[in-house]
């Protein structure tokens, strides 16, 4: 089963949509149209494959990850998402939305950040472009992803913290959505996600199954799993898009507390129907986790659906997991991975030689990006660790 | 909703104090024609800062949309009431049915455009918004599934106070009153007697949210609320 084009709606099964005030409707058409025009315009297409190798520094490679593998007892190989300019997979969707919205003739950028990888990707691409960028960040991200807030400073884009709500990626979010429905006309929301209205889940996904068609050619056979975190999804999205129609098992991997595809309920958020976490009442709860881009409370419409045919299996892990997971990997091969890809990782370290995960399955994990932005919180835990 | 006169709406979150329903009567008798009752929800990404923090506030005080329900159950006023809400709220199994026990007469949900009006349950009249940004033909099918009023959105941007009234607020309200019969209110960003009176020029009437908000969050009881929605009436008539 491929993952497919949503319908005209935008809906993948019974989520998706476009729940979205009326102002923003023509905005979120006129993005479909231009998205739908560009992705089947092979001009647009080798643009994008030139960026996407001369900046972005794809292909990436895999990487059989062998001590981990001997310690886990199953065969794992990673795609090195981390390797890429900016160090996140994040910068192949802001490439590729900052060059639509150059050929929508906008004038600048607009994007959310959590752990403010996408909000760097989205400061590069807009550098890179030539269009300014402001990035909404929730204050508690702020605080502890400075070292992202600076670059995202550096690369000349404007970051204005989000002191609503729970001062995180969703109230940065719904103030992206509230400044976007102010400047339609010039900006262009660059969402970072599978989430929000049609057709930015299925937008998002197309620029990032980069990661999974390139996987796929590259992985000789078909793995038994391909496992990714799972945040809003994005990163899950590209990867499933590669492998979707093949035998391997799906594994989503979110955060205990920001586990929108495990314990959330039908809802609506940012735009899509999908699964939320939330009160009895309806209430949107607040999702904790030590990696900030996990840090949502749900998850993107194509991931609810895909749940809900057992196309895909998510699963919760919780901090402590993650960062174990990512220390396990520091030493067995020298790669400190962000704590997003960490859970992932967790997930594997947990279930291998289970019934889960069989010992001697091959496994292919995304690690979506690099460590670096994590090492003042790593510092913080292992002093906390030590005290 | 049909009055002689131009049609005053003023706004009011539920459960934002204790005693919020007193606010009802008190903006009724200072001349509201029906009164628009909020339902607070976790992210209002249409809201400007000051419905932001009145919706913190009330969920803060343990607000859910049982208790506003209930307590506009126990309220006797005689004017129309009408809920806003955001969609997560509006699409859950029974809350139209829940409105209506209720006495509420309309349904705003400004995440909810026409495409998925589906998901609202029959028996309570959905008024849609229109925007500037929306195009004419699209205008005429949202005002034809419009129901009780048309909300026509005076500008592009979220809800808040502003120095003056927008000229896209009389653009769209003139091109909406060439499109239906049924009444069209202008709302967002009318926060002094001056723009309710230029928007009915055209329009029929107005709706007033974060001015009466603001006045409540910094302690404005219901006889100083009444008093400022008098000034808006005078105004309009």
């Amino acid at each position: 089963m491929p993952m497919r084009t949503p319908t005209q709606k935008g809906r993948f099964g019974e989520y998706g949509g476009r729940w979205v005030p009326e102002s923003l409707v023509p905005a979120c058409l006129e993005v479909a149209d231009a998205f739908e025009k560009a992705w089947v315009d092979p001009g647009f297409r080798e643009q994008l494959q030139t960026m996407l190798a001369r900046h972005v520094g794809r292909p990436t490679p895999l990487t059989p990850a062998e001590r981990l593998s001997a310690e886990l007892g199953v065969s794992v190989v990673l795609k090195r998402e981390d390797l890429t300019h900016t160090g996140s997979h994040k910068i192949n969707n802001a490439v590729g939305q900052a060059l639509l919205a150059r050929r929508m003739g906008k004038q600048r950028l607009i994007a959310e950040t959590g752990a403010g990888m996408h909000g760097v990707a989205t400061a590069t691409a807009g550098a890179l472009l030539d269009l300014p960028v402001t990035v909404f960040m929730g204050e508690q991200d702020v605080e502890r992803q400075s070292h992202n807030v600076f670059r995202m400073r550096y690369l000349g884009a404007e970051v204005v913290p989000v002191r609503s709500g729970s001062r995180t990626l969703k109230d940065a979010t719904s103030e992206a959505m509230r400044h976007w429905v102010s400047s339609t006309e010039e900006a262009h929301y660059c969402l970072g996600s599978v989430v929000g209205p049609h057709p930015y889940p299925w937008m998002v996904r197309e620029f990032q199954r980069v990661i999974g068609d390139e996987a796929r050619e590259q992985y000789a056979a078909t793995p038994d799993f391909v496992v990714a975190c799972v945040g809003g999804g994005s990163n899950a999205a590209g990867t499933f898009a590669g492998f979707a129609d093949t035998s391997a098992r799906l594994v989503g991997v979110e955060a205990i507390g920001g586990s929108g595809a495990t314990f959330g309920q039908a809802g609506v958020l940012h735009g899509s129907r999908s699964l939320f976490l939330q009160d009895e009442h309806g209430q949107i709860l607040e999702a904790h986790s030590i990696a900030a881009g996990l840090d949502y409370p749900g998850v993107g419409p194509e991931h609810a659906h895909l749940r809900d045919l057992g196309r895909a299996q998510y699963v919760a892990v919780n901090d402590e997991a993650a960062v174990a997971a990512a220390s396990q990997l520091a030493r067995t091969e020298g790669i400190i991975p962000a704590l997003e890809s960490a859970h992932a990782l967790a997930w594997v370290a947990e279930a291998a030689g289970t019934p889960d995960l069989p010992a001697g399955s091959t496994v292919l994990l995304t690690l979506s990006g690099r460590g670096d932005k994590d090492i003042a919180t790593l510092i913080a835990r292992s002093e906390e660790s030590r005290a | 909703m049909k009055t002689d006169r131009k049609i005053l709406m003023p706004y009011i979150t539920g459960g934002v104090t204790p005693q919020w329903t007193d606010y009802l009567p008190a903006m009724a008798e200072a001349g509201a024609d029906a009164i628009e009752v909020g339902i607070p929800f976790s992210d209002p990404t249409l809201d400007g800062v000051t419905i932001q923090e009145a919706s913190n506030v009330s969920l803060a005080n343990g607000t859910t949309p049982q208790s506003v329900l209930n307590e506009l159950s126990e309220t006797t006023v005689d004017v129309p009431i009408i809920v806003s809400t955001y969609a997560n709220l509006a699409v859950r199994k029974g809350f139209c049915a829940d409105l209506k026990a209720a006495g509420v007469e309309g349904l705003i949900v400004p995440d909810l455009p026409l495409e998925e009006m589906p998901a609202i349950e029959e028996g309570i009249d959905l008024a849609l918004l229109v925007s500037p940004a929306t195009p004419p033909e699209r205008a005429q099918e949202i005002v034809a599934r419009s129901r009780g009023f048309v909300y026509a959105v005076s500008s592009m941007s979220t809800t808040g106070e502003r120095d003056h009234l927008p000229a896209s607020a009389i653009d769209l309200a003139t091109r909406l009153k060439d499109a239906t019969g049924l009444p069209v209110l202008v709302g967002f960003g009318i926060s002094q007697p001056a723009h309710a009176a230029e928007a009915a020029r055209v329009a029929d009437g107005v709706i007033v949210g974060a001015a009466i908000m603001r006045r409540v969050l910094d302690g404005a009881g219901p006889a100083r609320v009444g008093e400022y929605v008098a000034t808006l009436r005078a105004a309009l008539d």
